[in-house]
């Protein structure tokens, strides 16, 4: 019973705040959607910890959708290990949030009774996404959540920049949701169902399935695995539509820590573990897979290490991230992933929360090159974002420690080729990792003072609603990851994920983890202390150093800088061009060919009569005339041809 | 008359085609200055427009879905020589149809409420009209009857575009004419060709007939010559823009509700079950006209700089979807295309809506003439993206259940299809956000603007129940869907018999899931 209260409790405050909010007022608005949140809150980890304690999984039946012959997919929730540990987190977490945001927004001129509609009709899709029963409605949440983020990010819709980010979050997360689609309707094609009590058992009988496409057959649950993963991708920001991430941080800052960190980014690694029974067929889909994750957590971590604004370091580092759950998903152990996205989702809320804390404190100033020297000031706050970056930095005991080396190690157990090459990815990013969170603090926190003293005047502590759910989240990021290491990875796994997770006969990665040579567990560690290390030299000890860096290796500095050039190639390759067609199409296949042929014909009949208009002069004499050469012709005929 | 076995127990469909013929005679009758005229025509018009549309209800109330064939039958002789005869009935095709067209005028008189000014009672006039000529097409079970409607519905579209349109209206409302009835004189070719072939008109008896497969394939060029332009598919398409952008807000509506829809009606109607053969044969043919519709127009979308013309060009690309839909012969893809149809109904009709209302307000559709309109509109954005997110497809919303079913249903064809017919959504996304964006987001940089008013009681009378309708159509499609199954269900299975190739049968029959292509 719990359960469905969990789902639609965010949706009833969604509607009071959204529709009724300038009927009732802004306090009343802020109320009921708080409310709802906290009543999922409650409601969702008491149903998360019936489950865990025995309870049977079960499945909430709430009526038909879509019916078309055989095609049949219902509205149900699915109350299952993985759905009830993912309600559980976004409830809990998305209710810090809620609560962070009353405080955050206090100053925000506007009516605020919009912000907190969209940010529970966002929990709400995004509770959707993880109950479903089937692949319709998974994708019910998928969009829905999409179209939250888009409404977020463009919240303060009077800042252009804003505009920008909103329109191309959708556009980008669209291009990954079309193979999706398609991705599904395979799924239906070769399985006859989308739903997942169908789908699941029946996978074993597809496997010798084959499916043509470029004139060459392929194994059917590889294309599917595929298309699936290219929507993940676009979710879930990995490398390659990537793009949208870092600009969605125009968002209002606990936007940032709820969509783009702690749930929606992360439903791709969900959709992973969800349809692990299938993913588990497809070996070469989960060798890209674990290929791009790896290449993420690399990537986003490079260009990390350069970024000034305070949000964007943690939105690569989000980026990055989701690339080590993507490199375990890969390699088989979604229970890692799981893991990871789990204790992610509190450091890194914590950690944008926090960031949102320095913002509210320093007057809107992202720029962290104007900060420094800030451990006095906000010490609250300081302390928090320590905490976060330990367990970011993976640090024992914090939480990142345990589910991050368990990434790590699980890449390097899986044995494979490709394995290896996420096990050197994720250990390097791991490095640069400790390295941007401690450049983050240096800069933030500590040394001399670069902001204005105008500023500086007014820098002050959050309020108390904000810093609640800090040191809330904090608690998380310290024992998160101890406390949940023996069920989701440990020795109770199996009891605890109660085959909600599918692993193949032949995927031993899990049972591997114990036994890997010592200086896999401690490679991680080692390199996140001389990340450390590193940051501490460059902008405590020598602070000079980075722009003497920065000036001796222009050409590398500036390439990250910029982000890889990734914006600037999409721009050359797709959206200038989208935008010539569409006026060559216009101009000249509308305006000019196509209207070209009846506006012609209509010009030819009018130049034609006029030219025949001209042969009636209305003259009687000329008339005459004419009948007169016609009868003078026709006896002439008539005379010859006799 | 007689009516013969009918479930409502009196000629239901005669009745509400014929009504707002009364009405028109009601609004003749009255005599009195301009302003008493004008008045009386408009609540005579809504009253009328609303007993029909309660009158209707009785089909959705009355109607059996189980059933596959046609219901509400009524038969009178006519030409009994010739086998033409006056006969009515709606089957799981056509039901929905009806009930939106009466549905739609109603609204559309409310939403012309204050802003048309001159000969009031003209325009009432041409819509009542217009609702029995389209009542009638969807209601006709006779071939003759069908097309005398379906020419029926130019004229009073022509007077609504040509006297109460803006600027350009006569070059607009001239070729919205020649257009569309250039390719119907070819349709009425190949009517006389079947009623040759056949001996009667009845389209009951047609959809039994089977026509030689040579003689076939004429028919259907003949078909597609009239369909294809009212459909509109790419490339005989341009009369729409320019019909939209000078139409004045309640025709742009009905135009794009209901209109748009016949082409695609006369496709299942007529091609698809009369000529198997045929459609199968022209079916690729179909599917690139379609999938470039959906591409070319949307990129046109795209680089749009006004409103309605925006608007216009994406209808094109839905309405590529829907034909995509219907020559996928499988459930799922006739099933999506009708709920598409139904859909598109409601959400481009409501989208024309929007833009009346700022029309009525500022007198432009150029779209750069506004900007920060969410600052004094609040209500209005919400109504726009709520129409905008329907458009665009968005699960929860009228728009995803048609593209998602023929998304489905084009897999089972081909995986370009799906996949390029599926570009919409990425298309369809980029230029409806970006209008948005450039009509409600930004800040008011404009005086006009910055006095606006946000929608009034009136508006969001015409609003809301598109705005239901829209959530339903989404949340609970079987609803509507359930309308159709038995239809479209036997016409798949007529239309494979038709074919009689094992390896059609193969995809359609419930049992043959997880096949290989």
């Amino acid at each position: 019973m719990f359960y469905p209260i969990a789902v639609f409790a965010p949706l009833a405050g969604a509607l009071v705040s959204g529709l009724l909010g300038r009927a009732i007022g802004d306090k009343a608005a802020m109320g009921a959607s708080v409310l709802g949140m906290v009543i999922a809150a409650i409601c969702g980890p008491l149903a998360c910890f019936q489950l865990t304690g025995g309870a049977d999984p079960a499945t909430f039946d709430l009526g038909t959708w879509i019916e078309a012959g055989r095609f049949h997919v219902a509205w149900a929730l699915r109350y299952d290990t993985l759905s009830a540990v993912m309600v559980a987190m976004v409830s809990f977490v998305s209710m810090l949030i809620h609560v962070y945001s009353i405080g955050y927004l206090g100053h925000d001129p506007r009516p605020r009774y919009r912000f907190f509609g969209y940010l529970s009709l966002f929990s709400f899709a995004m509770l959707m996404l993880v109950t479903a029963d089937n692949l319709a409605q998974l994708f019910f949440g998928w969009e829905g959540v999409g179209l939250c983020s888009y409404l977020l990010i463009g919240y303060w819709y009077d800042r252009p920049s804003a505009c920008a980010a909103a329109i191309k979050a959708f556009i980008v997360n669209r291009i990954a949701d079309l193979p999706f689609a398609v991705g599904l309707a395979l799924i239906f094609f070769k399985f006859g169902s989308l739903e997942f009590p169908v789908i699941f058992p029946a996978v074993a009988q597809h496997t010798a399935d084959t499916y043509e496409l470029f004139g060459t057959t392929f194994p059917a649950l590889e294309v599917i695995a595929f298309l699936l993963f290219i929507g993940a991708m676009g979710k879930s920001a990995q490398l390659g539509l990537h793009v949208w991430l870092p600009d969605a941080m125009e968002g209002p800052t606990p936007v940032s820590a709820l969509i783009h960190a702690a749930t929606m980014v992360t439903a791709g690694v969900f959709l992973m573990a969800r349809m692990s029974p299938l993913m588990e067929y497809a070996p070469v889909a989960l060798a890209f897979v674990t290929f791009i994750g790896a290449s993420t957590a690399l990537f986003a971590a490079t260009i990390g290490c350069v970024q000034n604004d305070i949000k964007r370091v943690i939105a690569y580092s989000t980026c990055s991230q989701l690339g080590y759950m993507f490199a375990a998903a890969g390699v088989g152990v979604y229970q890692a992933s799981m893991f990871h996205l789990i204790t992610h989702a509190f450091f890194k809320a914590l950690l944008f929360l926090s960031a949102g804390s320095v913002i509210h404190a320093m007057s809107d100033e992202q720029d962290m090159r104007k900060m420094g020297g800030l451990g006095r000031l906000i010490p609250v706050t300081c302390t928090v974002m320590w905490i976060g970056n330990l367990a970011l930095a993976g640090i024992p005991p914090f939480a990142g420690y345990w589910s991050k080396d368990a990434i790590i190690a699980a890449t390097y157990a899986s044995g494979s080729g490709i394995g290896l090459y996420a096990f050197i990815c994720t250990v390097l990013a791991a490095f640069l990792t400790a390295f941007y969170s401690w450049r983050l603090l240096f800069l933030t926190f500590h040394g001399q003072s670069r902001a204005d003293h105008h500023v500086l005047e007014h820098a002050h502590e959050s309020p108390w609603t904000m810093l609640g759910p800090l040191c809330v989240l904090a608690i998380g990021a310290v024992f998160a990851g101890w406390l949940l290491d023996n069920q989701f990875i440990g020795a109770g796994w199996q009891h605890f994920w109660n085959g909600t997770i599918y692993n193949g006969e032949h995927n031993h990665v899990i049972e591997n983890l114990e036994h890997l040579p010592i200086w896999v567990d401690y490679a991680p560690l080692v390199l996140g202390l001389a990340g450390i290390a590193l940051a501490y030299v460059m902008y405590i000890a020598n602070p000079l150093l980075p722009v003497r860096l920065a000036e001796a290796f222009a050409p590398v500095y500036r390439f990250v800088l910029n982000k890889w050039y990734f914006d600037e190639l999409y721009d050359f390759i797709f959206v200038q061009p989208a935008i010539r067609l569409a006026r060559l199409f216009w101009q000249v296949g509308d305006v000019t060919i196509i209207d070209g042929v009846p506006n012609g014909l209509a010009e030819l009949t009018t130049e034609g009569s006029r030219e025949v208009v001209k042969i009636q002069t209305g003259s009687l004499a000329v008339y005459a005339f004419v009948m007169l050469i016609g009868v003078v012709v026709l006896v002439g005929i008539f005379m010859l041809s006799r | 008359m007689t009516a013969a076995t009918n479930a409502a127990g009196f000629p239901i469909l005669s009745l509400i085609t014929w009504l707002p013929l009364v009405g028109c005679l009601v609004m003749m009758m009255v005599r009195g200055d301009e302003a008493t005229v004008a008045s009386n025509a408009r609540w005579t018009a809504l009253w009328t427009s609303l007993l029909v549309f309660v009158l209707s209800l009785v089909l959705w109330v009355r109607y059996d879905p189980s059933e596959a064939g046609f219901q509400f039958n009524e038969q009178v002789a006519w030409l009994p020589e010739y086998k033409v005869g006056y006969s009515m009935g709606v089957d799981g095709i056509s039901i929905l149809f009806v009930l939106l067209s009466t549905l739609l005028t109603p609204i559309c008189i409310l939403s012309a409420w204050e802003v048309i000014q001159t000969r009031v009672r003209e325009f009432m006039m041409s819509f009542l009209i217009l609702e029995t000529m389209m009542v009638g097409m969807f209601a006709a079970t006779d071939f003759v009857v069908f097309y005398v409607f379906f020419e029926g519905v130019l004229v009073p579209m022509y007077l609504i575009i040509g006297v109460w349109g803006g600027p350009r209206r006569v070059y607009s409302a001239i070729k919205f004419f020649l257009f569309t009835l250039t390719g119907s004189v070819l349709l009425l070719l190949a009517l006389i060709a079947m009623w040759l072939q056949a001996g009667t008109t009845d389209i009951a008896v047609l959809l039994h007939t089977t026509f030689p497969a040579g003689m076939q394939n004429w028919l259907f060029l003949g078909m597609f010559a009239s369909f294809a332009v009212k459909l509109p598919m790419w490339p005989v398409h341009t009369w729409l823009p320019d019909a939209h952008v000078e139409a004045p807000t309640a025709g742009s509506v009905i135009l794009a509700g209901v209109l748009l829809k016949m082409g695609a009606y006369g496709f299942l109607r007529f091609s698809v079950p009369m000529l198997p053969e045929a459609s199968a044969v022209f079916a690729p043919f179909m599917f690139t006209l379609s999938v470039v519709a959906v591409i070319y127009t949307s990129l046109v979308a795209l680089a749009q700089e006004d409103m309605k013309k925006l608007i216009a060009y994406s209808s094109i690309a839905h309405m590529g979807v829907v034909t995509i839909g219907i020559f996928t012969f499988n459930v799922q893809g006739i099933s999506g295309a009708l709920f598409q149809m139904l859909s598109h109904g409601i959400v481009s009709a409501a989208l024309f809506l929007v833009v009346g209302v700022i029309y009525d307000r500022i007198h432009t559709h150029e779209i750069a003439r506004f900007g920060g309109l969410g600052d004094r509109m609040p209500s209005y954005a919400l109504v726009f993206m709520v129409f905008m997110m329907a458009t665009n497809g968005l699960p929860g919303t009228s728009g995803f259940v048609g593209e998602f079913l023929v998304m489905i249903g084009a897999l089972q064809v081909n995986f370009w299809l799906a996949l390029l017919g599926g570009m919409g959504m990425i298309l369809g996304a980029a230029y409806m956000v970006y209008l948005y964006r450039r009509i409600i987001f930004g800040r008011i940089t404009r005086d006009d603007l910055r006095h606006i008013l946000d929608l009034s009681p009136r508006e969001w009378a015409v609003f809301a129940p598109l705005i239901v309708l829209t959530l339903w159509m989404g949340i609970y499609p079987s609803s509507f869907s359930n309308y159709f199954d038995a239809t479209v269900g036997a016409m798949v299975q007529q239309h494979a018999a038709a074919l009689g190739g094992a390896s059609k049968l193969a995809g359609i029959l419930p049992a043959a899931g997880g096949i290989t292509p």
